[in-house]
């Protein structure tokens, strides 16, 4: 990536405020942070058209899939075709350009459009009801898997090759390896019908049948006891990647002449290990959370089917069978934004903490 | 020249091997993955292919005549096991290769060209590792129906680029600026001759590496498809056989066990495999990491 740092203009004419003003804004126009801004806004723009298209491209649209349901109460094809086509929020026979316009001009105020097959709900609202709990579930099994991840990948760095470093280089290795939807497999098989301690049937989807949803004890117990098979496996399949990272990382710190001389000083082993290695070994990976938060989001649809959490995943997988092209379009853009969001404030952050980032990315590869 | 650019992936091949045989866990692997290689390419000229649905033998126990017991429709498990392996690694590996045949070619470029080119490669890369990859590819598995196997290498192959187009691009802005491509461009080369005789070729291992860990993630794309119930169900398929396995709860049933876990452990043990050797080459190519 190239940075064209804003030449300064040649002759300067008498500074008026306007041109002062303009100059500030085109100061901001062209920083790093705008410009990755505009970057992010772009990808968003173009993922979500593609989804727009994507959709409206494939063999059967909603008016078929909520006509179906409607003839299925006794009323004849016909019928239901009308009925369906009137109950939509929009109209399925106008043409494509004008059914962008009114999808990317209300995107722009915000709205999103309403569902189809739950007819009249906002999708904004839709997808509240089940953002929250994939955020849940991937955030607390990301974070387990990164705090562990961390600390052992320090302790294999400390102990490089003796037993132990061996040892849980190729258990994270092993855990790296295997697909996160076999591991939810393998933790239900597993835990219910070979050892028999957890409950699967009792334990599938986000919270039992009697408890309400609420702030109450009753509910967040409930919760968290149906929260224990999606953050078990999130964490069991990213806790092996951020192992080997750490320790990488450790042991490129490790060998740095700041940690000679700190050893040098006398300091404790306690204090070196914590403010002086882990805290420059941890720097480097803050870009590298964000992205991981963004795969595992991605490979969420498949952990939330084997386990029957309804989560982001599955309302997205409902959304394409049932064609409801405003939820999934709504998906597209909430999940797209937080990816490109996350990436853009980590490097922000990562761009403070390193101004070499700012001004190139070939030294990453060397 | 060109018994030069021999030489080099020869030299590249030996360490390659040495650091398979040498590293006790890249062997390990090595030999998970030949083994099940042989059990699913050779085995099926050794199984009989006519597996009939007997209602009669529903979920039947592991036995002399049936080694993993049979499946909810009466088949016998161990042949749709010995079967059902050969689509996920071919579809993997056809995957993968259309993976690093574009990346190896748009990143080369983009590293070596710069500008405008470049500028574009980047961008590109940005837009699809942002697009929530399963999601596109249930959109797209949805939209052909019968959607056959090498539409589904060619999809995972079209989506999974960016990766490796980023660090192939990487790596080719630090070998550029070497003495003998400096010498291969004051010769007037060509662009084509320089990219791909003079520099990939240094990079033969490193591509290597990256096709396998794009065979494992290919891998998990397609049976995640199969899972999700989004292929055709005629074929045989590791990944088809979870699902069924799956939405029949055979895991509530001790007996029918095998036909959940036998899948599951070859799928498992096949990425292990080429993760434990991808590791060890990783290690032989950059000895830095042995210290690491």
């Amino acid at each position: 990536m190239s940075v064209k740092t804003p030449a300064p203009p040649a002759s300067a004419p008498p500074p008026t405020r306007l041109r002062r003003a303009g100059r500030v804004a085109l100061r901001i126009w062209r920083s790093y942070a705008f410009r990755r801004f505009r970057r992010g806004v772009l990808v968003v723009f173009i993922v979500t058209n593609a989804g727009f298209f994507l959709m409206r491209a494939m063999p059967g649209d909603p008016v078929d899939v909520l006509a179906g349901q409607i003839s299925q109460r006794g009323v004849s094809p016909v019928e239901a075709r009308a009925l369906a086509i009137q109950s939509l929020a929009f109209d399925p026979g106008a043409p494509l350009w004008e059914q962008w316009w009114d999808y990317f001009s209300g995107l722009v105020t915000g709205d999103m459009g309403t569902s189809v097959t739950q007819v009249g709900v906002p999708v904004s609202e839709v997808i509240m009801k089940v953002l929250p709990w994939t955020l849940f579930s991937v955030g607390a099994g990301v974070t387990i898997a990164i705090t562990l991840g961390l600390l052992f990948g320090m302790v294999m760095a400390y102990r490089r090759n003796s037993r132990v470093d061996h040892a849980l280089s190729l258990i994270a290795s092993i855990l790296g390896a295997i697909p996160n939807y076999l591991i939810a497999i393998t933790l239900v098989t597993v835990g219910s019908t070979l050892l028999g301690v957890i409950n699967f049937l009792d334990m599938r989807g986000r919270y039992g049948q009697g408890v309400q949803p609420g702030f109450n004890l009753d509910f967040i117990g409930d919760a968290l006891y149906h929260g224990i098979l999606p953050i078990s496996t999130y964490a069991i399949a990213t806790i092996g990647t951020w192992m080997l990272v750490m320790k990488a990382a450790t042991t490129e710190v490790l060998g740095d002449d700041y940690v000679t001389v700190a050893r040098a000083r006398g300091l404790t082993d306690k204090r070196i290990a914590l403010t002086y290695v882990g805290r420059n070994a941890v720097l480097p990976l803050v870009p590298q959370v964000a992205i991981a938060l963004a795969t595992v989001i991605g490979g969420s649809i498949l952990v939330e089917q084997v386990l029957a959490y309804e989560g982001l995943g599955l309302l997205s997988l409902s959304a394409v069978n049932n064609r409801d092209y405003f939820v999934l379009q709504g998906v597209l853009v909430i999940t797209t934004s937080c990816v490109v969001f996350t990436n853009w404030i980590a490097d922000l952050i990562y761009g403070r903490l390193d101004p070499r980032v700012r001004v190139s990315d070939v030294e990453a590869s060397s | 020249m060109s018994t030069k650019t021999k030489k080099g992936t020869g030299g590249t091949l030996s360490v390659l091997w040495q650091g398979i045989t040498r590293s006790p866990s890249g062997f390990t692997g090595m030999c998970i993955v030949v083994a099940i290689l042989a059990f699913v390419f050779l085995g099926r000229f050794l199984v009989d292919h006519d597996n009939p649905t007997d209602p009669d033998a529903l979920w039947l126990p592991m036995s002399g005549e049936h080694w993993l017991g049979t499946n909810f429709e009466g088949k016998d498990t161990f042949t749709k096991l010995v079967l059902g392996g050969a689509e996920p690694i071919w579809v993997g590996a056809l995957a993968a290769a259309i993976t690093v045949v574009v990346a190896v070619i748009l990143g080369a470029l983009a590293g070596y060209l710069r500008g405008r080119f470049d500028d574009i490669v980047l961008q590109a890369t940005d837009i699809t590792m942002t697009i929530p990859f399963i999601t596109v590819l249930i959109i797209v598995a949805s939209y052909f129906r019968n959607i056959s196997p090498l539409m589904v290498a060619l999809i995972i192959g079209l989506l999974t680029w960016p990766f490796l187009t980023r660090s192939i691009r990487a790596q080719v802005l630090t070998l550029k600026e070497r003495e003998f491509i400096e010498a291969a461009k004051l010769q007037n080369l060509g662009t084509t001759r320089v990219v791909f005789v003079d520099i990939l070729p240094n990079m033969a291992g490193y591509i290597f590496i990256n096709f396998i860990i794009a065979v494992t993630n290919a891998i998990y794309a397609i049976v995640g498809l199969y899972l999700l119930g989004l292929l055709p169900s005629t074929a045989e398929n590791w990944g088809l056989m979870i699902q069924q396995a799956w939405q029949n709860s055979a895991y509530l049933l001790p007996r029918a066990l095998p036909f959940l876990l036998a899948p599951l452990a070859m799928i498992a043990l096949f990425q292990v495999g080429l993760v434990l050797v991808t590791r060890s080459l990783e290690q032989a190519l950059n000895p830095r990491l042995r210290e690491r």
